[in-house]
């Protein structure tokens, strides 16, 4: 499967290894290059300097001929906006994006997005975590 | 009309004490502490501090009710979130984005919002006017009809001076509107009408058809 990660934090890079690991063609976005740190040592698959809210980077980030697209920067809205462009600008079959604000998360799913946040889904656990 | 209006920094002010005056009922949503009672200050008590990219900030300031939504923050994509927010969530039947990277424009409208504002375009037109060898200056867009409004100089050394309209090329969508030229008053054209050195020619075209109406006009 090829991959285009936007967001090289702490689950960007861990995610990008992970697929790496598993023989999929991976290619990480982000806007400072001190990101790529966080990737593993052995990790196969590019990492590109680049916006992904731009059209141009996505391109160059092979967006064309990716098979799914996993939106990961720090910024909700800045997810939710690569993922749209994903979607429907450039028809990738799989787009995720994380968004932090439950609410805002509730809206773009009834939108056609996949999302996820990991404010409801942490505190969830926490919760029966703390209850059992 | 109940307007809102995300965003208080120089735009959002300005755009909130324009509206005032014409005795539209607004209401600024800014995160800002600061700017936020900067504007209760100058404007009385018309802005709320909050995300308006945030539905719950949205309900909480009645934007059910709202005619018209304007986003104008300094980041395109929280002017996105916003009038998608209130579009999606709120039904408000207008939303309005402000755009600096023009390329976001058509992305915007495929993602459906109402209009965009690309300030970075709007500099560019202008300045594009004052450069006085730019061939053809945009003068206007009317956006949902895909035509724009544009005005054409003709240099003493183009080749199509001393021809009449009826002998040019001219594209299907392109209409000659206005001549106007030196010391005389703004005329309409006729098939006859010949060119001379130094007319100012507004048109109507598509953006498409712009190259095409530029050489026909200029010669090449």
């Amino acid at each position: 499967m090829k991959v285009v990660i936007m967001g090289c934090g702490r689950t960007g890079a861990q995610l990008a290894g992970l697929l790496d690991a598993d023989q999929h063609q991976v290619t990480i976005l982000d806007t400072d290059t001190y990101s790529f740190r966080r990737l593993p040592p052995d990790f196969g698959g590019t990492a590109l300097l680049g916006n992904g809210l731009d059209e141009e980077s996505l391109r160059k980030a092979g967006i064309e001929e990716a098979d799914a697209f996993v939106a990961l920067t720090q910024g909700d809205n800045r997810n939710v906006m690569a993922a749209q462009i994903a979607k429907h600008i450039f028809d990738v079959p799989k787009v995720i994006c994380r968004i932090y604000d439950p609410i805002r998360r509730e809206l773009y799913n009834t939108l056609g997005i996949e999302t996820f946040s990991p404010t409801t889904i942490f505190s969830q656990m926490l919760k029966e975590r703390l209850e059992t | 009309m109940y307007i809102i209006i995300v965003g208080g920094g120089e735009v959002g002010y300005y755009l909130s004490k324009a509206l005032l005056n014409e005795g539209h009922e607004i209401l600024v949503v800014e995160k800002d502490a600061t700017r936020s009672g900067f504007i209760i200050d100058e404007l009385g008590s018309v802005c709320v501090r909050g995300d308006g990219c945030e539905a719950a900030t949205l309900a909480q300031i009645g934007t059910g009710r709202a005619d018209m939504l304007i986003a104008v923050t300094d980041d395109d994509e929280d002017n996105l979130v916003a009038c998608q927010v209130a579009k999606h969530k709120f039904n408000v039947p207008r939303t309005i984005a402000r755009i600096t990277n023009p390329k976001n424009e058509a992305i915007f409208k495929k993602l459906g919002i109402d209009v965009t504002i690309s300030s970075t375009n709007i500099i560019l037109e202008y300045i594009e006017e004052e450069v006085p060898t730019h061939p053809l200056t945009h003068l206007l867009t009317i956006r949902d009809k895909g035509l724009e409004i544009v005005e054409v100089k003709i240099p003493a050394d183009s080749t199509t001076v001393g021809k009449a309209v009826k002998e040019l090329s001219l594209p299907p969508e392109s209409i000659l509107s206005l001549l106007i030229r030196k010391d005389q008053k703004p005329h309409l054209f006729t098939a006859n009408t010949v060119l001379q050195a130094e007319d100012q020619i507004i048109a109507v075209t598509t953006p498409e058809s712009e190259e095409a109406l530029r050489a026909a006009l200029r010669g090449t």
